[in-house]
């Protein structure tokens, strides 16, 4: 049994050992917005955010979680209105089949939130661990800048 | 233009439900009793079954149960069918090996499913496969074109001599030897196209429902033409009446082509299901997708170019081998015929070309269509000749090209190799290209680069793709199995709100936008009153589906002359509203009018008076708004243009950094430029990683080498740069909305560019010849290698 706050809401549920993260998040608490692109901690479409902190769920065991405070993309959104980041996927076209797109928003997130004003080249090396097929990143770089030039202005 | 109609860069509506993570992708569905398959599949290249032990696996927790190929064989599910049929030079059939769903007595590829296990969880199905005795036999496989035609070579099927499926010829061989015969250069290269894995980030997924009580199959796939799926199913695999199989694909992450065929996956879920009277859910590892879905490319050829001494191109012979792997993909044999020999003509004018293409079998995943299918491989072995033809007879690479360019005035121009291009302006677009890239600053640049201890190369590709396939009673010349028009239906609701159902699927193309777009332009109705439906069979009457850069021209053409019928009829209703001649009606910007004069019906007053029919012409006229269209394409479209690359590299190291991308492509009329622009980015990523990077890689038994993204290198953010993209636009001729095609640009046009670009780097070093991808380890290899 462990218990964990996933998007504010507590869960106390009972996990093997061996129960990833992400399985926890899609199967069990059916929270499917995280996706799996690989089995090699690769492609970053499972992050989310663990204590404030961008994680690949499929790297973690649900034990591990125990006690902590997760957000998924379910969860970032506030009453409806899209946060910053994603508002500028949106405006930027940076998504384009929607796979990697959960992964690649929480993991920008996390990136303006350490870093408030990257560069191009910034966002481009932060984004590393997130593989995206279908934007060739050149918009996903722009709507990064943009959110956080917006997040900076603080819209928010 | 129309707000929100033709040519508005109209934000994504389909963006806020992936935003919000409320997107609804095959493995998110989770069905009551819902059961899970796992494939255990061979690690052999080759190797004969010669026993199959279950007993420990049944007794594992959670097993339901467990399928091998003789079950597959006991039930008669037929086998995976070829969609295209091609014929030998001497008019024979190709080779149609059996491509069961499951293997039987023999394994021949590394990845080749043998045992299905179904189990109440997807990880005590794994753990039970692990438990399944299976006693190989290994034989010796066969995986590179050069060792699968060698004599002597291990066969992949008795019935295919040689491992040849076919060889096949196109063009005036007699016309072509004697251009060669009166040529003064002629010009030979021998090339590679790298096999390369498709990877669209969503991994493969299926589930099969059957419903004993109305005997009914459900398939939720991961398809981008479930109408195709359904047909197949219905007619060679599944072997059931069409009308109780539904076939749905609800939101699909990316395909690349990949997402065309028919997989043995599909089937098998549906059949499970049937046995076990439970739902089966089975949804690929990225592993496992490396060794099951179908691969693309594997070409070698050898070209050979004939000019005259004012560097005119007189004459092109190509031979090519093209790797099928171990079974025929749906699509496969059309790629490397109908869908790059034909090609090979390009943007120039070459008064005769023969092309022989051979498709072979080895060991390895089937190759069907990627991004591009067969084009890219035309693109990269022309330029790369024409390229190589420059160097040789020391005349500028731009001008060879534009020299020998097809001019504006030729169109319509008919190929040597059966296509007949409808429009383009290559110099346009060669010119939109080299200003948007400063060309005549480029010496510039590289000595500054030289300064950095780097070194630039430029590289240039002018390319042409056919898209928009195609001409159904053309392709059934040509071999094709189906036909290749597309199908919509238009339904306006009582209201004046209108919903459109097309066969085209979306999987990141955003129809849901663009389709909705053609509406606001043509019917005048707002865009937020517009919905556009796709992937489900049970509510579109008919789909052929999205690959080949066909959903605009092709699916938006079927929904555009579907509201040709809804003007049409309003035009009837609106005539007999305000009493006047039909031919005085006009519609534009959403109101029926009589010409001439201030009287007029809004498209919402016809819509209601449709469906509330006091005021109607009801002898005449039934009641209702809604029209399906078929529309079948009259030929191809052909977008093409010019791609530039700037490359610097390090020579100690052999990395190449791509610096300066600029293309200027002519796709026809533009719906939505912003999701233009984001097609041609998504290929150039491709197109720069197969030059680059990506490579499939087998051992010469046919041991997959790179089955993880730890060994598949696919491009990260920080090896792109920004991409330039202009267009020039020569709209299409023959389909109503003058559209070509953007999704394979990119991935055709650019390849060669880069690798023109590195040649180009490294030829004060001596170095005069590289294969795809150039990594740094080949790069640097050769750079040593040249080094006298």
């Amino acid at each position: 049994m462990i218990t964990v706050k996933v998007n504010k809401r507590s869960h106390t549920v009972e996990v093997e050992p061996r129960t990833l993260l992400v399985e926890l998040l899609r199967d069990q608490l059916r929270l499917t917005g995280t996706h799996v692109g690989c089995d090699t901690s690769q492609c970053g479409a499972c992050v989310v955010h663990v204590n404030g902190k961008s994680v690949k769920s499929c790297t973690m065991l649900a034990v591990e979680a125990d006690g902590a405070d997760i957000t998924t993309i379910e969860g970032v959104a506030e009453g409806g209105k899209m946060h910053p980041m994603q508002a500028a996927f949106q405006e930027h076209h940076g998504l384009q089949c929607g796979f990697c797109t959960p992964g690649m928003v929480m993991s920008a997130i996390d990136l303006v939130r350490r870093n408030a004003s990257p560069s191009e080249t910034e966002v481009r090396h932060w984004l590393e661990g997130n593989i995206c097929r279908c934007t060739g990143y050149h918009n996903i770089v722009k709507a990064v800048l943009s959110a956080a030039e917006t997040i900076r202005g603080g819209s928010r | 233009m129309t707000a929100g109609g033709i040519g508005s860069p109209v934000k994504r509506r389909e963006d806020r439900r992936f935003l919000l993570g409320k997107g609804q992708y095959t493995d998110d569905i989770q069905l009551p009793d819902q059961t899970h398959a796992y494939l255990l599949r061979s690690h052999h290249a080759s190797a004969r079954i010669a026993s199959i032990d279950l007993t420990a696996a049944r007794q594992a927790p959670g097993v339901v149960a467990i399928l091998t190929g003789e079950d597959v064989a006991a039930d008669q599910l037929g086998g995976l069918p070829a969609g295209w049929l091609i014929k030998n030079k001497d008019g024979s059939n190709m080779v149609e090996p059996p491509h069961p769903a499951l293997a039987i007595g023999k394994v021949r590829h590394v990845g080749d499913p043998v045992v299905m296990v179904v189990a109440e969880t997807r990880t005590q199905a794994r753990e039970a496969a692990q438990l399944v005795e299976i006693d190989y036999e290994p034989l010796q496989g066969v995986a590179h074109l050069p060792q699968a035609v060698a004599s002597g070579a291990p066969q992949v099927w008795d019935e295919a001599p040689g491992n040849v499926c076919y060889d096949w010829h196109i063009g005036d061989s007699t016309a072509t030897d004697a251009a060669f015969a009166r040529a003064k250069h002629v010009v030979k290269i021998d090339l590679t196209n790298n096999r390369l894995i498709p990877n669209p980030m969503e991994p493969r997924s299926a589930i099969g429902h059957y419903e004993d009580a109305s005997e009914h199959y459900t398939l939720y796939t991961t398809s981008q033409n479930p109408h195709l799926i359904r047909l197949l199913l219905g007619a060679f695999t599944l072997k059931v009446p069409e009308h109780k199989i539904r076939v749905f694909a609800p939101d699909v992450g990316g395909g690349f082509g990949s997402k065309i065929y028919h997989y043995a996956e599909e089937l098998l879920v549906l059949w499970a299901s049937r046995r076990i009277g439970r739902p089966v859910k089975w949804t690929s590892d990225r592993n496992e997708a490396f060794m099951s879905d179908a691969h693309g490319r594997d070409h070698v050829s050898h070209a050979e170019l004939a000019l005259d001494e004012r560097a005119r191109f007189l004459g092109l012979r190509v031979d090519t081998l093209a790797n099928m792997g171990a079974y025929l993909s749906t699509f496969a044999p059309c790629i490397p015929t109908y869908l790059y020999a034909t090609l090979l003509s390009g943007p120039y004018a070459i008064p005769a070309i023969y092309v022989e293409v051979k498709a072979i079998f080895t060991h390895t995943v089937p190759v069907d269509a990627y991004r591009g299918a067969g084009r890219p491989e035309a693109a990269y072995l022309l330029e790369r000749l024409v390229d190589k033809a420059a160097r040789q007879l020391g005349i500028d690479r731009v001008e060879i090209r534009r020299e020998n360019f097809i001019k504006p005035e030729q169109f319509p121009y008919q190929t040597p190799v059966a296509l007949q291009y409808d429009t383009g302006n290559y110099h346009a677009t060669l010119d939109l290209a080299l200003k948007s890239i400063d060309y005549p600053g480029y010496a510039a640049r590289k000595k500054a680069s030289a300064s950095r201890g780097k070194l630039r190369g430029f590289g240039i590709s002018t390319y042409i793709e056919a898209c928009g396939l195609a001409p159904s009673a053309v392709a059934g010349v040509l071999g094709a199995r189906a036909g290749l028009y597309e199908a919509a239906t238009v339904r306006v609701n009582p209201t004046g709100n209108v919903v459109v159902f097309t066969g085209s699927h979306s999987h990141g193309q955003g129809h849901e936008t663009t389709f909705a777009q053609l509406v606001v332009e043509r019917l005048g109705v707002p865009i937020e009153s517009v919905e556009v439906v796709h992937g489900d069979t049970d509510r579109i009457p008919f789909g052929m589906g999205t690959y080949g850069s066909r959903s605009a021209s092709v699916g938006g053409s079927a929904v555009f002359k579907a509201m040709e019928k809804i003007i049409d009829k309003g035009k009837k209703i609106a005539a007999h509203m305000l009493e006047a001649k039909l031919a005085d009606i006009e519609f534009s910007d959403g109101s029926f009018r009589v010409a001439g004069t201030d009287r007029a019906k809004a498209f919402g007053e016809i819509a209601f008076a449709a469906y509330v029919p006091h005021n109607y012409p009801l002898e005449t006229l039934e009641p209702g708004l809604e029209e399906t269209a078929f529309y079948d394409p009259g030929n191809f479209t052909f977008p093409g243009g010019c791609h530039l690359v700037e490359v610097e590299v390090d020579p100690d190291t052999g990395l190449v950094a791509v610096v300066d991308v600029a293309i200027a492509d002519d796709v026809g009329v533009i719906i939505n430029p912003m999701i233009v622009d984001g097609q041609a980015h998504g290929g150039l990523a491709q197109g720069i990683g197969q030059a680059l990077w990506e490579e499939c890689l087998y051992d010469d038994d046919g041991q997959l080498l790179t089955g993880s993204y730890m060994n598949y290198c696919m491009p990260r953010a920080a090896d792109l740069p920004m991409f330039k993209v202009g267009n020039h636009a020569t709209p299409c001729t023959h389909n109503p909305l003058g559209v070509k095609g953007v999704g394979e640009v990119g991935a055709i046009g650019v390849p060669p560019a880069v690798i023109n670009a590195v040649l180009d780097a490294l030829e004060p070093l001596g170095v005069k010849h590289i294969d795809m991808p150039a990594t740094p380890e080949k790069v640097w290899r050769a750079i040593r290698e040249a080094r006298p």
